[in-house]
């Protein structure tokens, strides 16, 4: 859902463009025709120079801009939800666009908050610090990658490098690490993901995933796509594990939330969100809110992530 | 008096000429912005390592912006959804115009035309949730997200274009063509096929070519059964990915105005180009072969 989510924003974004643009051009039409129309002109052009404005100032009083990854998108969404139906008075403009956008609109000052699903790195640091920026990290949530496999499988556990040589593309059936003699289907997610970019890391270390893995859109697509298919493996956010599909240990630990918080589980990763300096006002009670393990918290678990505490 | 009736006249003049010109400047804004956000990359890759480059690893360092894989795709998915589609559209139009009584016609019609209303990601959850798996089970295929499952998704969008604009030129061949024919002794069957079909020739190759180029740019249904494999496909049960699904799946993350960025929206050139020839050939068509005489639409 996110993808549809970030496309509409992108369309809406494109829409936007070209109506000022051919706005613009109406106006120029218009100003050739010359004097009755003077009037007509002013009016248009206050109008647009109004948008402009709009667009030119998100960070206002009583209001709150917050921009990121996409993978903390969905606990962000429910979370200024609820937010906002508390805080009426308080309007939250959220937009995703990915970590280092986050970071990058938090140093030239765009954003109140950035969201990310890595830590800052030194080279964003040195930036920030030269602009007078001094971003303050919060961990809000914890994310786990679990491999899957259809539940007539019989292996359950396989080792990093294993889940490794599969995706490179090294391993090719099933009984090379002790199961069924099957051609092994892989099922990755598409490279913009938040999922994907933490399975690269911790599992890939670099290394390129074969061409032939199949590529999906969503969490659910391999749900569905594993859930399916007795050949296939693939990877999901805890949050999105059914009994359709089989749950493997990585290194013979299980993937639970206590792994997870306790750090064993080695797929896992801390999300974040960076602020300007100690937060203060809105800011302060926003992320407050996040982390409260009443409210916020309560979110970050409806979204398929590992909840603080 | 006169004076108010002219500025009426000059103002109405003004906007009916910025509403017909609105369409145009949009899409040549869009074309602008296109080329605009997509040229920057070939300052990263040649456009020959662009376009005939097998590798697509536009996230890994160093990236890879290679989309041949992603050429071969679109255009064997959308040859392979044409050999299906293009006989049921044109076999159904002729069946609509000239052979079903006015009842059948009363239902059928509408129902062609509503296989158009359906969204496309209706069409593309049917595939990946009903029809891949039944393919794998039927052809014991290790996954059931290929390129024939696309091709077949791409074909269910591309008959009723490819039908209903048929029928149209099927139906403007006038009847005294058909009744000469008729009247020189010819059955039904062969005036449909040596007169009605020649006749329309030229109004169903744009309807055939109308219909491809909707199913090459089709994106949701490429992007939920392709199966997103960006590699060359070797048989047509080989997942696949077409250059839409690309564009889709990944630019949402793609760092703005990054090199990703570039390169999606030179995919994106690619893509205009082929559906541009498309349509220039289908305008072309329907010029050239114009139909003529008694025959004309």
């Amino acid at each position: 859902m996110k993808k549809i989510n970030s496309i509409i924003v992108i369309t809406i974004a494109v829409v936007f463009f070209i109506t000022l643009n051919s706005v613009n051009f109406m106006v120029k039409m218009l100003k050739r025709k010359g004097g009755n129309m003077k009037k007509i002109n002013s009016i248009i052009v206050m109008a647009i120079a109004g948008l402009f404005f709009i667009a030119a100032n998100p960070v206002q009083a009583g209001n709150l801009v917050i921009k990121g990854s996409t993978t903390v998108l969905p606990i962000a969404q429910k979370t200024v939800e609820a937010y906002m139906k508390e805080n009426p008075d308080i309007k939250i403009s959220l937009s995703g666009g990915g970590s280092s956008n986050g970071i990058k609109a938090l140093i030239d000052g765009s954003t109140d908050i950035a969201t990310a699903s890595r830590f800052i790195k030194d080279k964003e640091v040195k930036l920030a610090v030269e602009k007078n920026v001094f971003p303050v990290a919060f961990a809000i949530a914890y994310d786990s990658i679990i491999p899957v496999v259809h539940p007539s499988n019989n292996i359950n556990d396989l080792t990093l490098d294993q889940l490794k040589a599969i995706y490179t593309g090294e391993i090719k059936n099933w009984k090379e690490v002790g199961g069924p003699d099957l051609q092994i289907v892989i099922n990755s997610r598409d490279t913009s993901s938040g999922t994907f970019e933490t399975w690269e890391k911790k599992v890939m270390k670099k290394e390129r995933i074969t061409p032939r893995a199949q590529v999906m859109a969503s969490n659910g697509a391999i749900v569905q796509a594993v859930s399916n298919n007795k050949y296939a493996i693939g990877y999901i956010g805890i949050g999105y594990l059914t009994p359709g599909v089989k749950t493997l240990k990585v290194n013979g630990i299980e993937g639970t939330e206590e792994t997870t918080l306790n750090g064993s589980f080695p797929i896992s990763r801390p999300l974040f969100m960076f602020t300007n300096g100690w937060p203060k006002g809105e800011t302060l009670d926003f992320i407050n809110y996040v982390i409260n393990p009443e409210k916020g918290q309560n979110h970050v678990a409806d979204s398929g992530y590992v909840r603080l505490y | 008096m006169a004076n108010t009736r002219q500025i009426t006249e000059r103002t109405m003049h003004t906007l009916f000429f910025v509403v017909a010109s609105a369409s145009i400047v949009m899409l040549f804004m869009i074309m602008v912005f296109l080329f605009m956000e997509g040229i920057p990359i070939f300052d990263e890759v040649s456009v020959k390592d662009f376009i005939f480059g097998k590798y697509w690893y536009p996230t890994s360092e160093p990236p890879d912006f290679g989309i041949l894989s992603l050429i071969v795709a679109s255009l064997a998915v959308t040859l392979l959804s044409a050999l299906i589609s293009i006989p049921l559209g044109i076999l159904t139009a002729i069946y609509i115009a000239e052979i079903a009584s006015k009842k059948v016609n009363e239902i059928i019609k509408p129902m062609v035309e509503l296989l158009a209303a359906l969204p496309s990601v209706v069409i593309g959850f049917f595939g990946m949730v009903l029809v891949a798996p039944f393919l794998q089970k039927v052809f014991d295929i290790p996954t059931g997200l290929n390129l024939f499952n696309a091709s077949l998704m791409l074909a269910f969008m591309s008959i009723p274009t490819i039908c209903s604009l048929s029928e149209d030129a099927i139906h403007s061949v006038p009847s005294s063509l058909k009744e000469a024919s008729l009247a020189l002794g010819a059955t039904h069957l062969e005036t449909i096929l040596k007169v009605v079909l020649p006749a329309s020739l030229s109004g169903i190759s744009t309807a055939v070519i109308l219909g491809m180029s909707r199913a090459i740019g089709e994106t949701m249904v490429v992007l939920m059964v392709a199966g997103g494999a960006a590699f060359i496909p070797e048989s047509i049960f080989d997942p696949v990915r077409p250059m839409p699904a690309s564009i889709a799946s990944e630019m949402a993350e793609a760092p703005f105005r990054g090199d990703h960025y570039h390169a999606l929206f030179a995919t994106g050139i690619v893509l205009f180009i082929f559906t541009f020839f498309f349509n220039i050939v289908a305008d072309h068509i329907a010029h050239k072969y114009k139909q003529v005489g008694e025959a004309t639409l």
